[in-house]
């Protein structure tokens, strides 16, 4: 990567007034690695709950909020698999049907494992973690932004994320089975079809414990945000860490 | 009639824990053998890839391959219908059987008659209708409806099999072996096939250059029905014609596997020609195909060849079964089929999907179902039918993240939440907190600690 570049960090709403150590850490990792990183303060949303939700038209002023805001980064890096895919697969098709620009973004914009893995090309991370994990593969991360090979798919096995964790010191690395089935978070879908959604979200956490780790991780603070939930109502033995957290922890 | 929604009727599945999580492990496990059957063919991907342009070629140039489909079977002796929607198909089925004195029709599996409600129809007329595939049989003993295309009775368990047929078909009390209820049925169905004039298959082929009818079954049903009576009706969507018996070899390696995870179906039956002195009809059906090709948004979906597994790999049709959704196919595909139907009818269905895109990568022939549910969504405000909370939320969200200084506002206020008392956030209301604890604001938000730590220093 070139070390000149600039990059515009993304912090998704909900992980800057939720999860904001999420965005720390994603700062202070990339900062530690040298990289030159500015963070546009006037961000807000990227459009993604309305438009799966039905309203696409309404995600169009924060689209080209979007677009002003990080026009004069190289990179745009953010904490969040499913933000960034809608970023970069649907802001195009939304701009290119309301007759407007070409979208910049789409080509740049990069979710934060993504960035490591395949930009700046991490060969290891400072200090430990020495915990067990289970990777949350999220919808998303994986059939967008192809962040490991979709289970449906015979292609070669790859996982950016398993690669990324086993430059860590420390960290066991688990998967669940049915390897990346939705946990049912869904955007809206979570508060229309509560009643599935919160199933969705058990049996996933019941794949997730019978790994025997100790956190769920995964490029989604959306999807850990649902299962936490769940996890606190029913008082389940588990924790949650963006994969990001634990990459910089000890930072 | 106003049907019940998708949301409630899978509230109303959940509701049978046992029956739910052995439902959703049942389907599951056909999703995981379709897994390890694709994984045993290295060229797997490029097979799915060869029959989603067959198929977009096929259909982008039906008009050609539908009149070369027609010539080649007439001269193998067999008679072509065309029908332009249920009701032209139900009269020429009910018109054969009529030149025939038939008082009778066995019919195999196919969602085709489904979809023109032809047996109400001929029950009416007076035909005695019968279904031969197990699962078919099954249902039409209940009287109920098929809950998922391939394996239409899956969600019944045996011991409900073995209830009915004591009382059907005088099986012993309390016996539930699969094996001696299947052969109670075949005993049964074989006076039903000895009498019959006229059998009907679907169709899952049509080899336009050949004029053959290909019928994948796995039960010998569709056959035994064919050999015995004279008349064969072939009930075929136009959807349904590929171009060679080339293409074929690509479709038969795909089906079953992506279907129910077997190699092949027992039976993959060549219909050519008429028996000796009997007629082969072959009726072919537009109902609404047509005009789904003039839709740049939906036009793949005449590209399923109705294997089900979007059903299979589904999270939500797995945990809400196939009777929550409102049209007569469920799932993935059932959602978009039932939109180019009638979206008003059908709308209510579209909130069955977490856009988890799996459908996508099972699909044998590749349809962007998740893409297309998201485009239905968008439509739904135009016909009037937007969720009304949805769209409030999105007003909402759209002025709060429009201007930065709202947003930056509510992100400071957003803890006060933490402290709102437990009774106020988790009402009825709040459809996050029934089975959910909230997420807690942070102290201080991202945009607090960026000025703080980083722009102050």
């Amino acid at each position: 990567m070139d070390h000149l570049a600039k990059i515009g960090l993304f912090i998704p709403c909900y992980v800057n007034a939720v999860f904001p150590e999420v965005g720390i850490a994603t700062y202070k990792l990339l900062k530690q690695l040298g990289i030159d990183v500015d963070y546009p303060v006037d961000q807000t949303c990227c459009g993604q709950p309305m438009a799966n939700a039905g309203f696409e038209g309404k995600s169009l002023p924060l689209i080209h909020k979007f677009n002003d805001l990080f026009d004069t980064y190289d990179y745009v890096v953010g904490p969040s698999a499913s933000c960034v895919a809608f970023v970069k697969e649907n802001h195009p098709h939304i701009l290119a049907a309301h007759g407007q620009h070409q979208c910049q973004m789409s080509g740049k914009i990069y979710e934060v494992c993504e960035f490591l893995h395949d930009i700046v090309k991490v060969e290891k991370f400072p200090g430990a973690f020495p915990h067990k994990v289970s990777v949350h593969n999220s919808c998303h991360g994986v059939r967008e932004l192809h962040l490991s090979s979709p289970s449906e798919l015979h292609t070669p096995r790859y996982s950016k994320i398993k690669d990324l964790l086993s430059l860590k010191e420390g960290v066991e690395v688990f998967e669940p089975q049915r390897v990346d089935e939705c946990c049912g978070f869904g955007g809206m879908f979570a508060i229309e079809e509560d009643a599935v959604s919160v199933q969705m979200g058990k049996d996933k956490l019941r794949n997730h414990i019978a790994t025997g780790a100790e956190y769920v991780t995964g490029a989604d603070s959306s999807c850990l945000m649902h299962m936490q939930g769940i996890a606190r109502r029913e008082k389940l033995p588990i924790q949650f860490i963006h994969v990001v957290e634990i990459l910089a922890a000890g930072l | 009639m106003k049907k019940e929604t998708h949301i409630h009727a899978a509230e109303r599945f959940l509701n049978n824990k046992k029956n739910a999580v052995w439902h959703d492990e049942t389907l599951w496990q056909t999703r995981a053998k379709r897994d390890r059957q694709a994984a045993l063919i290295p060229e797997w991907e490029q097979l799915r890839e060869l029959a989603s342009k067959i198929k977009m070629h096929t259909i982008t140039h039906l008009d050609h391959y539908l009149e070369q489909f027609a010539a080649a079977a007439e001269k193998n002796g067999a008679t072509v219908h065309w029908a332009k929607d249920a009701a032209e198909h139900n009269a020429i089925v009910l018109q054969i059987l009529q030149q025939h004195q038939a008082t009778q029709l066995v019919k195999s599996k196919s969602m085709l008659t489904e979809e023109c409600h032809l047996n109400p129809f001929l029950i009416e007329k007076g035909v005695d209708v019968v279904e031969s595939d197990l699962g078919e049989r099954i249902l039409q003993l209940m009287d109920i409806p098929p809950s998922h295309i391939v394996m239409p009775a899956i969600h019944i368990q045996r011991e409900a099999v073995g209830k009915l047929f004591e009382e059907k078909l005088n099986t012993e009390k309390g016996n539930a072996d699969p094996t001696y209820l299947t052969r109670a049925m075949r005993k049964s169905l074989r006076q039903k096939f000895l009498a019959s004039t006229v059998a009907m298959t679907g169709a899952n082929f049509g080899i336009a250059e050949t004029g053959d009818v290909v019928v994948c079954t796995n039960e010998g049903n569709a056959d035994m029905g064919t050999s015995i009576a004279k008349v064969h009706i072939v009930s075929m969507g136009i959807e349904k014609v590929i171009p060679s018996h080339d293409a074929l070899s690509v479709f038969v390696r795909l089906l079953a596997r992506s279907a129910t995870g077997q190699p092949s179906t027992s039976y993959t039956s060549h219909y050519q020609k008429p028996q000796k002195e009997g007629e082969l009809h072959i009726i072919l059906v537009d109902n609404g195909r047509s005009s789904i090709l003039a839709d740049k948004d939906h036009i793949q979906t005449l590209k399923c060849i109705r294997c089900g597994a979007c059903m299979n790999t589904c999270p939500v049709y797995r945990r809400s079964g196939g009777y929550s959704y409102s049209y007569f196919i469920p799932g993935p595909i059932g959602i978009n089929l039932g939109m180019l139907k009638a979206p008003k009818n059908y709308y209510t269905n579209l909130s069955a999907c977490t856009l988890c895109f799996s459908c996508n990568s099972v699909c044998p022939v590749q349809v962007d179902l998740g893409n297309q549910i998201y485009k239905w969504r968008q439509g739904l405000d135009s016909i009037g039918k937007a969720n009304r909370t949805k769209k409030v939320m999105s007003d909402g969200m759209r002025m709060m993240f429009k201007q930065s200084g709202i947003y930056h506002a509510a992100l400071k206020a957003a803890p006060l939440i933490n402290l709102m008392p437990r009774a106020l956030i988790y009402c009825k209301a709040d459809k996050w907190g029934i089975g959910r604890e909230l997420p807690q604001f942070a102290k201080q938000s991202f945009n607090s600690w960026w000025k703080k730590e980083v722009l102050k220093k």
